[in-house]
């Protein structure tokens, strides 16, 4: 087997008195769609923010593409990360947010234009040719020059899909992208993501609520509870035939049955 | 005394006031700038000196302030003119308030913008310049017009370190001409009119820096 994309090795992560991760395992092979489900505050998100960088970890190590995420090799040892570090480390990720985080002082298109062009140094000419085709991609080809703040929650979610994809990222972290939408407009969304992973392969790591979706889109399924990984599998396997009794109790109250 | 003198002589004082203000303004709002991205951004021992800044010019009076500028530091060998004096303590003193505008206004930007321009991989300085602070700026004007309507009135302090603003003259001209009903009428005309041209155009700029934020001057 090759080198995971991203691998956690014994990690270990508190907020203050509240242990999330005590000794968590997990790994992501290259090109592979997993989808994270679970029950609120089990540490779902909390996993796609330490890998965006945006949460540290308190012990064990995070390997992107063979590569530490949060340690570098200093004189032959292993430090905490420097800013450079970091820096480099994320250019393999990018992510879309529960509430899209779109910058409202700009432009779609500078919403998607800014970070290829200040970040990677992209010309301009590049970068707006490159956001025309996102657009195109996410179905706004018409909202270039709209602020977020005049589009709806759906439109607002796939521009965020495309300024994460403009930065061209090796692996995309979705967390529970379209929890924030009305519900006639979720599929909007997903369409984008369906349509996404037909044309490209793609590592996506996504933390969703929508259950016919993860259960459509992703190859592995992990079910996750109180910070560690309960079950995990192929799709029909945890939606049709869940072994452990949380499994079976958190979709059986998800899905009604 | 007629009354065509007295206002003219007032508007002798006035610009006096207004020259005060251009210079003190720009003082204060650099004042506030930086020391308000080191209050929130610096290391420790800068934090302090930031800390001691705002809370020595918030916390002692304003006319003290001026005094000390202008009476005492001399003592201490550094003599400077009436003026100056003037434009130090009150960019000073405004800006010490100006300081906690800024840092309020950049902390209460969203968490979720930070958390985007990080995901994007911008460096802390392109979050901070691109990101952060053109939203900041919009939380930031109208707290900072009040500070600018403040410190117009705050300058008829500076008539009492014998700079001739409009105070100054028109306590000078009562004492004379004992017409305080026409003088001290024209006194508070003057300054309303100062501190509306100032709104004026404090919200001409809200309403450009607001563009696509849905607040602000946009949408009333």
């Amino acid at each position: 087997m090759s080198t995971p994309i991203i691998e956690f090795k014994n990690v270990k992560k508190c907020f203050g008195e509240t242990v999330i991760f005590s000794d968590f395992n997990f790994k992501v092979e290259e090109n592979e769609i997993v989808s994270i489900i679970g029950p609120s505050g089990s540490g779902k998100s909390t996993l796609l923010r330490i890998l965006m960088t945006l949460e540290g970890i308190d012990g064990g190590y995070i390997n992107i593409a063979g590569e530490s995420l949060w340690h570098m090799l200093w004189q032959g040892q292993y430090v905490p990360a420097n800013n450079k570090h970091l820096h480099k480390m994320r250019n393999h990720l990018g992510m879309v947010f529960q509430h899209f985080n779109l910058f409202p002082h700009m432009t779609v298109k500078r919403n998607i234009t800014e970070a290829p062009m200040r970040v990677k140094g992209i010309s301009r000419e590049e970068a707006e040719a490159s956001a025309e085709r996102l657009l195109q991609l996410v179905g706004l080809a018409d909202k270039a020059d709209s602020y977020p703040n005049d589009l709806s929650g759906g439109q607002k979610q796939r521009v965020g899909i495309a300024r994460a994809l403009a930065m061209k990222p090796s692996i995309l972290l979705l967390d529970e992208i379209t929890s924030a939408l009305d519900p006639e407009l979720v599929d909007e969304v997903l369409d984008v993501i369906r349509n996404l992973v037909k044309e490209e392969s793609f590592t996506m790591l996504l933390v969703t609520h929508e259950m016919y979706f993860a259960r459509e889109i992703s190859d592995r399924v992990c079910f996750f509870d109180k910070g560690a990984i309960v079950e995990e599998g192929k799709p029909e396997a945890i939606f049709t035939q869940p072994q452990e009794e949380r499994t079976k109790a958190f979709l059986n109250a998800y899905l009604g049955q | 005394m007629e009354f065509g003198e007295i206002v003219s002589v007032l508007l002798q004082g006035a610009v006096v006031t207004i020259e005060i203000v251009a210079m003190a303004l720009p003082l204060a709002i650099i004042m506030a700038f930086s020391f308000g991205l080191i209050r929130l951004y610096a290391s420790a021992p800068f934090k302090q000196i930031a800390i001691f800044y705002i809370e020595f010019f918030r916390g002692t009076s304003a006319l003290i302030q001026l005094y000390w500028i202008y009476f005492v530091l001399p003592f201490f060998g550094i003599t400077i003119d009436a003026m100056t004096a003037a434009v130090v303590a009150l960019g000073l003193n405004i800006g010490a308030y100006g300081t906690e505008v800024v840092r309020g206004a950049i902390q209460s930007v969203p968490k979720g913008q930070f958390e985007a321009s990080i995901a994007l991989n911008f460096t802390a300085t392109q979050r901070l310049w691109r990101i952060i602070m053109p939203q900041a700026l919009v939380n930031m004007i109208p707290p900072f017009g009040n500070l600018a309507i403040e410190l117009v009135k705050a300058t008829s302090l500076v008539s009492l370190i014998t700079i001739g603003d409009l105070t100054f003259k028109a306590k000078s001209l009562a004492d004379t001409t004992l017409q305080v009903g026409e003088i001290f009428g024209v006194v508070l005309v003057l300054y309303f009119v100062m501190a509306q041209c100032l709104m004026f155009f404090i919200k001409r700029l809200e309403k450009r820096l607001s563009k696509g934020l849905g607040r602000g001057g946009i949408h009333s």
